[in-house]
This record gives structure tokens, C-alpha cells and sequence, in this order.
């Protein structure tokens, strides 16, 4: 996990059509900490939203094959329930609430050490990849995560 | 059961600012109850959800785009409301 490139997933567990389990570490140390906060570092509970929409966001790639890429257009029912500080081990899961006709819905979820870190229902607009330079970068970075179709 | 019409229009009051009061037969969803495309995306999600559907609103659009269909097919909430019903008759087959 490297907050300050908002590279939020290091490992993707397991996959299947409609589910997907990854895995971050997060930094011991990051610019991110030095504003958020001084003295006391914890993770932006914006940042935890990215994740779940980065899990999310690959489990779409992978249900179409990286055809298409999914933007982030609104997060509902945002919980942020606990505080996440630097070394905590994140399990990020995300499972599909519907598949629209160029959009698509997931709930997804933050855990660390079995405790629920936070939670929430996101939809993405599916759209024409706007570069090919993007999609090229996601298919690599999906392949260093680990994101295969089980 | 509530018409189709009638079920669209209190989704499109739940998920806008646009009053109930507000929403005709007549209306067109973007012209005159002036939904925006994020709203329209939660309304949509709201009509799969309530309908059992698939709203194919990618293909409405490219047709409207190419200039094979006019807008008011699918964008007028009476001709919204016979769309979605032809989408549920041809579900239940």
C-alpha cells in the first residue's frame, strides 16, 4: 500500500464472479501521515473509500475482461468505524449488488484483526477506457496484485 | 399495484430534488424535471431494483446519439413507463 500513489491494494486473495478478497499492509511511514496527523498518524477515511473502491474496481475489470473501465460516481451508506493506523493489515472485500447496463453497484468492506474498519455501497460508471495508456497500466497493475480469474 | 408510471415517478421523487407533484406523464426526465446524470444513474439503479430488470440505457443513449431513435422514446416518463413495462412482459416471457 502506498497511500501517496494511491496504490491501495498489495494482494488479491481470492476472486470469484461477483466476489473479491484482497490484502494491504499499510506503511509504517508516508508524506500522507505528515497532515493526517501530526503526531498521530492515521490512515484518511477517504483513502479507506478508495480501497473498497479499488477492490471494487478490480473485481468489475475482471468480470469484463478490462473491456471497459470503472470510475468511481457515488458512495452511499459510508461507515467509518474505526481508526487505522500505520502497520495495520487490511482485508478488503467487495461483492457485487448489481450489474447495470453501463454502470454497476458493489458493497464493500474494510476488516483488520476481525474487527469491521468500515463499510459502504459504491457505484461506478463503466466507460470506454479514455487512453489506452490507462488500460495498459491497469491490466499491469492488476497482474502484480495478482488478479486472476479463479 | 401501482402503475408503472406511478412507481417511476415516486422513484424519481426519492432519488432527486424534483417533487412528485411535479412529474407528468408528459415530462421529460432531463428537459423538464432536470435530472442530472448521476441522479439518472441512481434512478435507473432504483427501476432494475423495483422492476426486476435491466434498463438498457447504454443502448437507449447510443440510439438517441445516432440519431435513430428520438429521445422522447425513452425520455418522456409515459414512453419511460411502456419501455419498462415491455422490459418486465419481456422477463416474465
Amino acid at each position: 500500500m502506498l497511500l501517496e500513489y494511491f496504490s491501495m491494494i498489495d494482494r488479491v486473495m481470492s476472486l470469484g464472479p461477483e466476489t473479491i478478497t484482497a490484502v494491504s499492509k499499510v506503511p509504517e511511514s508516508s508524506p500522507v501521515f505528515e497532515g493526517h496527523f501530526p503526531g498521530h498518524p492515521l490512515v484518511p477515511g477517504v483513502l479507506l473509500i478508495e480501497t473498497m473502491a479499488q477492490a471494487s474496481g478490480y473485481l468489475l475489470l475482471s468480470r469484463i475482461d478490462f473491456a471497459r473501465m470503472p470510475f468511481l460516481a457515488s458512495v452511499k451508506e459510508a461507515k467509518l468505524r474505526s481508526f487505522v493506523a500505520p502497520l495495520a493489515e487490511l482485508t478488503i472485500e467487495a461483492t457485487l449488488v448489481h450489474d447495470g447496463s453501463g454502470y454497476a453497484v458493489t458493497s464493500a468492506r474494510i476488516m483488520a484483526e476481525g474487527k469491521r474498519i468500515c463499510d459502504a455501497e459504491l457505484t461506478f460508471r463503466i466507460m470506454d477506457f479514455p487512453d489506452p495508456g490507462l488500460e495498459e497500466a491497469m491490466r499491469t497493475r492488476a497482474a502484480q496484485i495478482g488478479l486472476t480469474p479463479s | 399495484m401501482a402503475s408503472a408510471f406511478e412507481r417511476i415517478a415516486e422513484i424519481i421523487a426519492e432519488n432527486s430534488e424534483v417533487k412528485r407533484d411535479a412529474i407528468t406523464p408528459d415530462s421529460h426526465v432531463i428537459n423538464d424535471l432536470g435530472i442530472d446524470s448521476l441522479d439518472f444513474l441512481d434512478i435507473v439503479f432504483a427501476i432494475d431494483k423495483a422492476f426486476g430488470i435491466k434498463v438498457p440505457v447504454e443502448s437507449w443513449t447510443q440510439e438517441v446519439n445516432a440519431g435513430t431513435a428520438p429521445p422522447e422514446k425513452y425520455f418522456v416518463m409515459k414512453n419511460l413507463a411502456t419501455r419498462v413495462e415491455e422490459l418486465v412482459a419481456a422477463k416474465a416471457g
